[in-house]
């Protein structure tokens, strides 16, 4: 018999029951809760007379809505300026008090992005089944987790089961060799799969990524790549626990000591695939032939080399994807053919779940230190994904590099990486951001995203177009 | 939840691959508390020629006579035909309410995005996948006919045009039988509790880490 696969041993771990049709009742180890998506699960427990399953399996924290702007925030939940955002917020705090759920509130230190403090915290932990309400939750596949977005209505399920009914996904084995050039970073990395896969090359799947260039890359970068398995179209994205992860989680508040400790570890070092393990799709890639990527268009397969030029409608595989590069011209206001380094940015976003961690922050202000912002760019913000990440970065004194070159430094959130609070673009604005979705009105109606990696990012500000930040 | 056995509706063609969450529902909506009132911002960014947003009297907003849903031929369509990796991008079950209350009870693609197809079956909606070359015919046959209906039968699996043609579907057994039946998830993995709280035991033994109590402090 072949070896497992990471996925088929932590799926393996935690089925409770199998039925006929192949669905399985899937046991949850950790839920995230954030104020967009739970109130209607709140809502039909209590509707329906239930309780929470296991109370603490369950950890929320406001950071979609939430004011980044240093003086709206410092109010609290009752200065929200926008009623709405106020009412979410207020309710998650109402009911994670009338349920008993620890809260991490606006203005705790631990608050920020659910999938920055789940790890931060160590309330992930590898080997753990993390579910969210919201797709990003792929991203603490990082730590040898099977973790992914659901649904409101799962979410309520989990709350009160502690499981989900699920099929089990096919295996695919995203693997990248050799070694990164000088400049380029995890989100080049998994831009570059994005772009060769395409935004629905992952559906069905749940996407291991292997090879040296992961080995080598920090487990941040591995949550920045696992982060985006969702716009690769799987559920789930995961790496291998190594050294590294185990390393990752000593001394973190929630992580196991002691005896426990020695106990989780041993189980951790179990958590990759076998040598024999078997995947039903394999991609590998060279790390080496990967370049700085940018966005040009409305799905994040639109993406290209910074080097490279807008691809023409002659470029395009099918009538399908014509139609949708013509499309896409036309939001973006680009001409096919013309040169990425051309493209110039109204406004720069450095934050998300992809990239808000510290070492996100180091890039872009190694990039940002002793520069200016172009006078040409209306704004660029800095939003650290974590009350503790912004603590950290100002210890460092980076928050002082970027507020010196005239960027924003801003209180913790999703900001403008979806634009449910104030942090939005005008249309037609172009912004290089480095978040994960470059959809349709995503950060503003009519606004025009850019994904890329910090360090491009910060280098886009200073000169006002997208440049190659290996040569800046 | 709302049973499903079989649906006859009019078909409403939306001839776009990836059509991801943020478009079927903006996030501005995503504010709301409540399972309720989306549908009139359904595809809002597109169907209108204002910015949308929460609270509003939408039918006073100006409309986009180019949109299709827009179009006095689709009026009242419970049917929407759609391209590969539909729903595809944020997990936000406003999507499948927002084209449940706009009266979608089936969507037919040829793929979808993982969490939103799983979304649907939750809110009574059945997500229809055929091979691509009869979505194609199904566009080709609804764009030349108005008032284009289908049978979408779920206890039989198959989708049946106006001539008679039957294209038959795949649908796993639990789900199709939840739908058929109007069934509660929760209610139905409730009763599976003994198998639940043995499992914990279990991995308690083998993971305790996972089951420690969270410091309320
Ligand atoms: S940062 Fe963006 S992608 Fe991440 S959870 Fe927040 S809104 Fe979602």
């Amino acid at each position: 018999m072949a070896g497992k696969t990471l996925y088929d041993k932590l799926w393996d771990d935690h089925v409770v029951t199998q039925r006929d049709d192949g669905s399985c009742l899937i046991y949850i180890d950790r839920q995230l809760l954030h104020e967009v998506t739970s109130p209607q699960a709140f809502e039909g427990l209590k509707l329906a007379g239930r309780k929470p399953w296991r109370l603490d399996a369950n950890v929320a924290t406001p950071d979609h809505n939430v004011p980044t702007d240093k003086a709206e925030r410092a109010g609290g939940v009752a200065a929200i300026a926008d009623e709405t955002s106020r009412i979410q917020v207020q309710t998650l705090d109402d009911n994670c008090r009338d349920f008993g759920v620890v809260e991490f509130t606006i203005n705790d230190v631990r608050q920020g992005i659910v999938h920055v403090v789940g790890p931060e915290q160590g309330l992930t932990l590898p080997g753990m089944t993390v579910v969210c309400g919201d797709s990003h939750t792929a991203t603490h596949g990082a730590f040898a987790c099977l973790a992914h977005g659901i649904g409101t209505s799962e979410v309520e399920h989990v709350l009160a089961t502690q499981c989900l009914i699920q099929k089990k996904s096919k295996n695919m084995l995203v693997r990248v060799d050799g070694e990164l050039g000088p400049g380029v970073t995890p989100k080049d990395v998994v831009l570059a799969i994005i772009g060769k896969i395409g935004t629905a090359g992952g559906n069905g799947h749940a996407i291991e990524f292997g090879g040296q260039v992961f080995r080598d890359m920090s487990m941040e970068g591995r949550m920045t790549v696992c982060n985006m398995a969702i716009e690769a179209g799987a559920r789930v994205g995961m790496v291998a626990a190594d050294d590294k992860t185990i390393e990752y989680f000593k001394g973190k508040p929630y992580a196991p000591n002691g005896e426990q400790w020695e106990a989780a570890v041993a189980y951790w070092q179990t958590l990759h695939s076998d040598a024999d393990a078997v995947f039903d799709t394999v991609v590998v890639m060279d790390g080496a032939e990967i370049e700085p990527q940018v966005s040009w268009g409305t799905s994040p397969e639109m993406v290209v080399a910074i080097n490279d030029n807008v691809p023409t409608p002659e470029d395009a595989v099918d009538a399908v994807q014509r139609n949708s590069y013509e499309r896409a011209y036309q939001y973006m206001g680009l001409k096919p053919g013309q040169k990425i380094t051309d493209i110039y940015l109204d406004r720069v976003f450095i934050g998300s779940c992809t990239n808000s961690r510290i070492e996100d922050l180091r890039a872009a202000a190694a990039v940002a230190k002793g520069r200016k912002v172009a006078s040409s760019i209306k704004q660029a913000m800095v939003v650290p994904g974590s009350g503790l990440v912004k603590q950290q970065a100002e210890a460092e004194g980076l928050d002082k590099v970027f507020i010196d070159a005239g960027f924003q430094w801003r209180e913790p959130g999703c900001s403008m990486c979806l634009a449910m609070n104030a942090d939005k673009l005008g249309s037609g604005e172009h912004c290089a951001s480095t978040s994960n979705r470059n959809f349709e009105g995503r950060q503003g109606n009519g606004g025009r995203t850019h994904l890329v990696s910090p360090a491009m990012a910060a280098a886009a500000a200073i000169a006002g177009h997208f440049v190659d930040v290996r040569h800046f | 939840m709302q049973k499903f056995t079989v649906v006859k509706g009019l078909v409403a063609p939306l001839d776009r691959a990836n059509v991801d969450t943020d478009q079927i529902i903006p996030k501005q909506f995503l504010k709301s508390i409540k399972r309720t009132g989306f549908g009139v911002n359904l595809f809002d960014e597109w169907r209108y020629l204002d910015e949308g947003y929460p609270g509003q009297d939408s039918s006073k907003r100006p409309i986009n006579p180019d949109f299709v849903l827009n179009q006095p031929r689709y009026q009242g369509a419970s049917v929407l035909l759609a391209r590969q990796n539909f729903g595809c991008g944020s997990s936000r079950e406003h999507a499948p309410w927002a084209l449940n209350e706009y009266g979608f009870r089936v969507v037919i693609a040829s793929s979808y995005a993982d969490i939103f197809f799983n979304n649907c079956f939750k809110n009574g909606m059945l997500p229809v996948i055929l091979p691509e070359e009869q979505v194609d015919q199904l566009f080709r046959e609804c764009l030349a006919s108005e008032g284009y209906e289908i049978t979408v039968d779920l206890e039989k699996r198959q989708v049946v045009t106006p001539s008679g043609e039957a294209f038959a579907f795949e649908v796993d057994d639990f789900r199709r039988h939840c739908l058929l039946n109007g069934l509660d998830d929760i209610g139905l993995t409730l009763q599976e509790g003994d198998a639940i709280r043995a499992f914990e035991a279990k991995a308690q033994q083998a993971r305790p880490w996972v089951f420690n109590a969270l410091d309320r402090t």
